[in-house]
Order: C-alpha cells, then structure tokens, then sequence
C-alpha cells in the first residue's frame, strides 16, 4: 500500500496504487469525515498541502442517491471549483444530511512557483469507489483520473 | 496479468474465452513480456467490456494496455445500434479526443541544435502549460458553440493556422454531428480561460529529431528522414471534455436501470446508442472532439509563433493529428456484411489501412500515420496502418508507452531537478512549472515504448515507420 498520510485527529488519508491514476481515500469516525479526508488526498495528488493556505472559503453542494455516488459528486464539485477559479484547497468541512452534502472548502489562488502543482485533476471515478464502516472507522475512497 | 488465465492465438496475441456474462472474447495483442507485466486490473476490465450489450467480435486491447476506470487504457470495442449496442463515458475518457500531433520543421538537427536553448524557452513562454495556466483565447457564448461546432477548421477561421492544416487533420478538423447544446453550461464555463492550453500530467510539446526509419517507402510518402526535426504535441480538450466526461458518467450511472442494464460494475456506466442519452452524449462527445481539435490547432498557431521568433521563415506544415480518446461511427465487415460500428477507442489510435477513404489523401496509398507519444527520456513513434489491422481491432493500434508504475512510486524514486539535470546532460532540455510534475513523468515510469511498437507491428495492427527522439520538451 502507498501512503502520504497526514493524521489529523482521528483522520487519515491515504493515497492507493493506481497504474495510471491516482487512488484517493479518507478515513474518519463519520462518513462527513471521511469526506473531508479524501477530499485531503485529492489535494495532495497535486500539490504539498502544507504549501496551501486556507484563506479564502467557498461553499459546495451536492446531492445524490446514495452514499458513494455522493463521494464521487463532492470530490466534482471541489474539481470543478478548483478549475473554474484557479484555486487549490486545503481546508474542508462537509455536513451530510440524508442525500445531501453541503460542504466548505478553504484554499487559496494557485502559485506555480509556490505551489508547483504536478497535475491536475480531471474527475472522480466510479473505479474503486467505496464508501463502508468497519470496526468504527468509515472509508470514503475512489480513483481520480489525472 | 497471470499468463494461464489466456489462450495464445500467436506470440502477440491472447484470447480471453467468453464465458459467464461475456457476450464475446477478450483479445490482448502484447508480447509475453508486456503482458506479464499488465496488472490483473487489465483482465478484468477487457472482460468486463465484453459483457456490455451489442459489443461485435471481441474486446481488444493493445500492447500499452493499462488499467483504466470501466474501459482499460489501451482498449477498443465496437457496439452495433442495430443489436442493442450502447456508448460508454467512460469507454472514451474524461479527456476526450486527447490525440497528438507532429509539426514538421524542415530543418536539420544540425540546424537547430545552436538554437534549442532559445527555442524551448520560446516555446515555454508562448504555451501556456501546468495547473492553473490560462489561455489567451476567450470565447463569447456564440464563440464557444460555433468553436464546439467547428473544431480545428472554427480555429483556421479566427486566424490560428493555415487551411491546409486541416486536410491532415483527422475528420479535415471538424468532427461531424457536434451537439453544442448538449455540453452544459459548465463545462463551457470551465472551458472559458484554458483554449489554447496544454494542461498537466502527461501532456507536452516536444522538439524532436527522427533517430531511425524503419520503412523507407513509406517515411517519404510521410515525408521524414533520418536527423528531421519536427514537433508534436500531445494535448486533449481540457477542461470541457473533462467535465462533459463527468456529466455524462453520472448520468449513465444513474440512469442505467431505466434503460434496463445490468452492470457488472458502475464504473463500465453506458447508455443505448438509440437513446435520448446516447444520442445526447454522442452530440456532446463530438463537440469535445472538435475542442480537443481547435485546442491543438491554436496551440500549433503557438508554436509557428516560437519558432518565428527564434528561427524566422519557418512554416512548420502538419504531418498528421491523430486523436486516442474517441468513439466514432464507422463502417466495418461483421460476417460478411458492412455495418455501421460504434468504436469506442481509448488510449487507442485510429491506424486505419491503405485504401480508406478516411485516410488523408497524401497517405492513402501507404495507410494512416499513427502518432505513438513515449517519454521525454527515450523515444517516440510514427507507425502506418495497415490492412491487417482493421480485421484484428476495427483498425485501431497503441498510443503510447503506458505507465509501468504509478505517480507516488515514481516520485520515491526520482527527484524532479534530477531528472532535469540527468536528461539536461544527455542534451534533452526540458522546460516544466512543476519539478514534482517532472518527477511523476520519469522516463523511467513508463513501459519501453520500443517494445510496445515493436510488438503493435508483429501483431499486424500497424507497421514501424520512424523512431523519433527527444530534444527538447515542455512538460505541462
């Protein structure tokens, strides 16, 4: 298993081998935690997150049938904010009320020089999606095309 | 991938036998070697795709064959409208129509080695590339559809290029039946600054030399001989086919019970060709084709640009462009009776034979040029296509080297600058706004690409025509 993990409280994400991707997966004590993980680790396939300041916000939404098809509709919005603003984030909080998401993401505009941001992401993938609890921890998880 | 689990039909081809929900066979052409070493993933995935309604003959996959999401990388499989076939998201890609294509420069390597320091710094600053890069073109709404309408030929008519471009464009730079109503609002919103840029990842431009010829006969029908430099640009439809891909996937996902299919797995989301959806993407993939298209034609009109400045008088004509994430309609013969097909070809080209009428008029007598990207390290490839190879995968041949590890392993192995300095001392300059980019692009984390055309020719899917090595590369 490859990791660049970054323990934060009870959080971890981790990032698993994908020949020509890159698998994403977070794992929290909530599946909103979980979420805000993963969405951790698709940050950190393009850039060193310690490298991004949280400075400015912006409010994500998204809704979907079930669980894991919601993980793929969050990880698209923050790539859809990402490509349409020029930003990168490295701060996220998501609430999960049913089939809905709301979710903030707090980064700053991309600086090539400071950030040297190796790729961009162009989509969550529904390959290795899975989104399950085991002995209290969840696991939100699916390989991002890049 | 675990040898035993295939049939060898000969040494560069393995049959997956249909068995279970298979509909039809698998069919990997790849040496021994390059299978081995295929991730089991590969397996799964060829199998999968042959359990998908109205698939024809067989599920393909080429030499570079890797693991994808639903389709593999390196796969083709055609679906007919008449039997129930149906189009696959992600059977094409997010990044729709990524393709490559070489410039010629009509000088020597001599000639341009005193000015390649100049002339990759020209190049750099003219091109937009990395994350976060915007381009100089910005479209109104109008502009934006008559763009996804008009390709490569739209790109001509604003004054980026040359209209003999787009007779060695495939499609003449214009994919037909583009829906531009069908590509929502954000995907052109996401479009908006990036027409005209290169992107990141294993995308680049490139100034290179050709190092060997492998068929005389047909390097002068393609007009390259040993020490040529040209220019090749590998690039797809950015962020619009990206997030086109996204829409669409979700879509098919969600709506796959009310079209009454049975998925193996989510990832392998479809819809019927004779669908409201199916149509609906079709229209929309299209018009992601025609980005892709324009994008590389502005990005040529770029490059002409760099050159003038470092190397005036220039012209820098086409060779050929050639895309590797398409589904198109085609006729082929299915048990002796010309069908209209659907080929889904991703991380595929296009290696269409002597004779086909879709194969440009300078080239027609000796097959397709077939535009193989390797690495800034090792080489590239002109391949022809052959007549052979439209009855061994509806015409299709690799596209490139493949990875042979993944981004995280590749930067534990090698450090960025490293790899700069390491190629820098082999004479190749690269140029990147991102040495962790640079890292995650080791030659070193691709397959030999020699082996992988070496091993598309002895199948018969296309024949070696040129060698070509790296001078030179921007790396987005």
């Amino acid at each position: 298993m490859v990791t660049g993990a970054r323990t934060a409280g009870e959080c971890r994400w981790e990032h698993f081998p994908h020949e020509a991707d890159v698998g994403v997966r977070g794992i929290g004590p909530t599946p909103a935690a979980a979420f805000e993980a993963a969405a951790l680790a698709m940050t950190a396939a393009v850039a060193d997150l310690e490298a991004i300041r949280p400075r400015t916000r912006v409010i994500v939404a998204a809704r979907a049938p079930d669980p894991e098809l919601l993980l793929v509709e969050w990880l698209n919005a923050l790539v859809f904010e990402m490509a349409t603003r020029r930003m990168l984030f490295s701060r996220f909080a998501v609430r999960i009320t049913g089939d809905r998401l709301e979710g903030e993401a707090w980064g700053e505009p991309v600086d090539a020089a400071r950030h040297g941001p190796a790729v961009e992401v162009k989509g969550a993938t529904y390959t290795a999606l899975r989104v399950a609890e085991e002995d209290g921890a969840w696991t939100a998880q699916c390989v991002v095309d890049v | 991938m675990d040898l035993t689990l295939l049939e060898p039909i000969s040494d560069v081809a393995w049959r997956i036998p249909a068995a279970g929900p298979m509909r039809v066979p698998g069919v990997i052409y790849a040496t021994r070697e390059l299978i081995e070493a295929m991730d089991h993933k590969v397996y799964e995935q060829v199998v999968g795709v042959a359990t998908l309604p109205g698939i024809q003959r067989a599920s393909y996959a080429m030499p570079d064959a890797h693991w994808g999401y639903g389709f593999p990388i390196g796969g083709v499989a055609a679906f007919d409208p008449d039997r129930g076939g149906v189009v696959s998201a992600g059977g094409v890609g997010f990044d729709i129509s990524c393709g490559v294509r070489t410039l010629y420069t009509g000088l020597t390597r001599e000639q341009v080695l005193p000015r390649l320091r100049p002339l990759v710094d020209a190049l750099f600053a003219k091109v937009p590339a990395g994350v976060g890069s915007r381009g100089k073109v910005h479209l109104s709404p109008q502009g934006m559809d008559a763009m996804l309408a008009g390709g490569a030929s739209w790109a001509v008519g604003e004054g980026y290029g040359r209209p003999d471009d787009l007779a060695r464009t495939e499609e003449h730079g214009r994919m037909a039946g583009a829906d531009p109503d069908a590509v929502s609002a954000r995907a052109k919103q996401r479009q908006q600054d990036e027409m005209g840029t290169l992107g990141s990842g294993n995308h680049y431009l490139e100034v290179q030399a050709v190092a060997q010829i492998y068929d005389e006969t047909v390097a002068k029908a393609f007009g390259l001989a040993v020490d040529d430099v040209v220019v090749s640009i590998h690039c797809g439809s950015r962020g619009l086919g990206h997030q086109i891909g996204t829409e669409f996937l979700r879509e098919m996902v969600t709506r796959a019970p009310e079209h009454g299919l049975t998925l193996p797995d989510r990832e392998l989301a479809c819809a019927p060709l004779r669908s409201d959806l199916g149509r609906r993407y079709l229209g929309a993939m299209r018009a992601g084709i025609n980005c892709a298209l324009a994008n590389r034609q502005i990005i040529t009109h770029l490059v002409r640009e760099a050159f003038a400045r470092v190397l005036p008088g220039v012209e820098l004509p086409l060779l050929y462009d050639v895309s590797h994430n398409t589904c198109k309609e085609e006729p082929h013969e299915v048990d002796g009776e010309t069908r209209r097909l659907f080929v889904h070809r991703k991380g595929a080209t296009r290696a269409f034979g002597p004779g086909h009428t879709d194969v440009a008029e300078p080239f027609r007598a000796v097959g397709q040029p077939v535009l193989i990207g390797g690495t800034m390290g090792t080489a590239s490839y002109v391949l022809a296509g052959t007549a052979s190879g439209m009855d061994l995968a509806w015409g299709s041949a690799c596209h490139g080297a493949g990875r042979a590890m993944s981004r995280h392993a590749a930067t534990r192995r090698w450090r960025g600058r490293q790899v700069v300095d390491e190629l820098a001392a082999r004479g190749i300059l690269v140029r990147s706004p991102s040495l962790r980019g640079v890292a995650e692009e080791a030659p070193g984390a691709y397959k030999d690409v020699g082996a992988v055309a070496d091993a598309a020719e002895r199948a018969g899917l296309a024949r070696r025509v040129a060698r070509l090595e790296p001078l030179a590369c921007v790396k987005g």
